[in-house]
């Protein structure tokens, strides 16, 4: 009869919420008599999972201010972990999972922090392990888990964006990474493309390329894609607008370096460069902007070494 | 889930030649505030003026509404362009490079909706035309 | 209504466009050019665009029609010093400013026109000492 009752209610999750609140405020004034006990089992499981990579004193430092934090929050008489009433906990645990996943923790490692609550508080309530301390305390045990398991959720939802933003944060310092314009003659750049060709990425690149005709009055660039090893529909179109772009400005691209599997598949998507000019490598194309820009370049014979002097 | 925020809203009537340089002047403003790149804010200027051209040679005058939004993730440029005009008769058609009815190159509607990440036209003959466009941070 | 000064300089017309054109603005421009390249005889005209942060369909049709109406009156324009960003949304709005030349700066448009100019007196002038035939059609032309 109770059992059921407990099982609707989770399913359910209306009914008495009053019950559980005052349910779960009891167990832990239960816990509190054994905070000194509960803690240090807490503390313990939370640097056993992270085997060393945090000091343990400053472990226990966190999981009290958690501990007391949801104290707290019980207190105020809810069990819902979205309520204004967890706000200091949650903004605690929000924390810590930002700071693990900057540091690197793994999402277990950084869960941990509040699932480990749960088995420490068993163990305290049951020394002897065979549920017998626990078999009064059965709905109290639920509402815990509950709560935590809800904690656990936020926590670990926090720990996914902050490790979205890193990556985010990563991708920006990679794009502008990669845009190196050099000088290779007097009015004339090279871009050498390397690596994977995305979208926002040549766009990046172009633009920075674009600039750079500007700033060094160069009327000749060449984009080699050696290092490419493959383009796609939408890259192949922002390398043909930017050519474009040159030309609006005063300045003549060359695309140096396509590999024979890029031309085929350019041919089979149906991309035209038109009048564009295309060179095979990057030493045929600083060849034909040198003899654009009126620059011959002469082979000299060989000097011999005159024999007696 | 991303509710919609507006941060600042601005209006200006279209009335004049002078109305369409204070239309780009005002989205430059707005789109250097909402910290969007040099090309964008390039972009949606450009659009802006094709648009607010059109309010007045082809809807006869109306007005523009620039607001600075934000969805949540990313903060944006939206601008409208209402006008009570003769309105569009066949939409698809007008939003086909090269078509113009009054003289021009035919790139305004058509070359703005590609400047811009969102394009919203709504149109009806005798009653005006409104066009909203959005461009969001990357 | 603001005007856009037109500078001559040898025998090549320069317009810095230092402001926000209104349309009107331009049309306005477009006359003038035409007007003082027939009484100048200017060989070249030089649109500085630098100073521009947009240059939409209809600036970009001004640009277009002056370069068609000087190449009827015997002058090459070239317009100089967009900025990219300016390049890349011209691109993207559909607009490739056909038969405009352009030039990175100021310099290098009026090395372009200058070259054009060298070649047309090459063929012009066989006879004469190339330096003073140079200089006696200079003052023919432009009696100031």
């Amino acid at each position: 009869m109770a059992q059921s009752a407990a099982a609707s209610q989770v399913l359910v999750k209306t009914g008495d919420e009053m019950s559980l609140d005052t349910e779960l405020s009891r167990l832990l004034q239960i816990l509190q008599v054994h905070e000194e006990d509960l803690l240090s089992r807490w503390t313990e499981a939370v640097s056993r999972q992270l085997r060393g990579r945090a000091v343990q004193l400053e472990v226990r430092r966190e999981l009290t201010e958690i501990w007391n934090a949801l104290r707290a929050g019980v207190a105020m008489g809810t069990t819902d972990a979205q309520s204004p009433a967890f706000d200091e906990l949650r903004s605690l645990l929000a924390e810590l999972s930002r700071t693990r996943a900057r540091h690197g923790f793994s999402p277990r490692e950084t869960a941990i922090g509040v699932l480990a609550l749960k088995d420490s508080a068993q163990n305290v309530l049951d020394p002897a392990g065979d549920g017998s301390g626990l078999a009064e305390l059965y709905r109290e045990f639920l509402a815990l888990g509950r709560l935590v398991d809800e904690l656990e959720m936020f926590t670990f939802e926090t720990f996914a964006e902050a490790r979205e933003r890193v990556i985010a944060d990563q991708a920006e310092q990679l794009l502008e990474l990669a845009t190196p314009v050099v000088k290779l003659w007097d009015g004339i750049v090279a871009l050498p493309l390397v690596g994977t060709l995305d979208s926002a990425r040549t766009q990046v690149v172009m633009e920075s390329l674009l600039q750079t005709l500007v700033d060094t009055g160069s009327a000749h660039a060449i984009i080699d894609i050696t290092g490419v090893p493959a383009v796609d529909t939408q890259v192949a179109q922002h390398l043909l607008k930017t050519v474009v772009a040159a030309r609006l400005m005063g300045a003549e691209c060359i695309v140096s370096g396509i590999r024979p599997q890029i031309a085929q598949t350019m041919v089979a998507l149906g991309i035209e460069f038109g009048d564009i000019a295309t060179k095979a490598t990057l030493a045929d194309a600083l060849a034909l902007a040198l003899s654009q820009t009126g620059t011959d370049i002469v082979r000299r014979a060989p000097r011999r070494r005159p024999r007696d002097s | 889930m991303a509710e919609l925020s507006v941060l600042g809203t601005d209006e200006v009537p279209i009335h004049t030649d002078a109305d369409v340089v204070r239309v780009r002047q005002l989205v430059r403003a707005a789109a250097v505030a909402a910290k969007l790149s040099l090309v964008d804010q390039t972009k949606i200027v450009t659009a802006a003026s094709e648009l607010a051209r059109n309010t007045l040679i082809y809807g006869g005058g109306g007005q523009a509404v620039v607001e600075t939004v934000n969805d949540g993730r990313r903060r944006g440029i939206r601008a409208l362009f209402r006008d009570e005009g003769p309105g569009i008769a066949d939409v698809d058609l007008a939003l086909t490079d090269g078509y113009t009815t009054g003289g021009g190159l035919g790139l305004g509607l058509s070359g703005a909706r590609r400047l811009c990440d969102e394009f919203e036209l709504d149109s009806a003959v005798g009653a005006g035309t409104c066009i909203q466009v959005t461009k969001w941070t990357r | 209504m603001e005007r856009v000064p037109i500078l001559k300089i040898g025998r090549v017309l320069l317009v810095s466009v230092q402001i926000d054109l209104q349309d009107q603005t331009a049309l306005a421009l477009q006359e003038d050019l035409s007007e003082r390249i027939v009484s100048t005889g200017a060989r070249g005209v030089l649109i500085e665009i630098s100073a521009l942060e947009i240059v939409d369909s209809f600036i970009g049709r001004m640009l277009s029609t002056i370069a068609s109406i000087s190449r009827v009156l015997d002058a090459e324009t070239v317009v100089v010093g967009m900025r990219p960003a300016v390049a890349i949304t011209l691109v993207e709005l559909g607009l490739s400013l056909g038969g405009v030349r352009t030039a990175l700066n100021v310099e290098k448009g009026l090395e372009i026109l200058d070259r054009d100019m060298t070649v047309e007196d090459d063929n012009v002038i066989e006879d004469e000492p190339a330096g003073s035939a140079a200089g006696s059609v200079t003052e023919a032309r432009w009696p100031n």
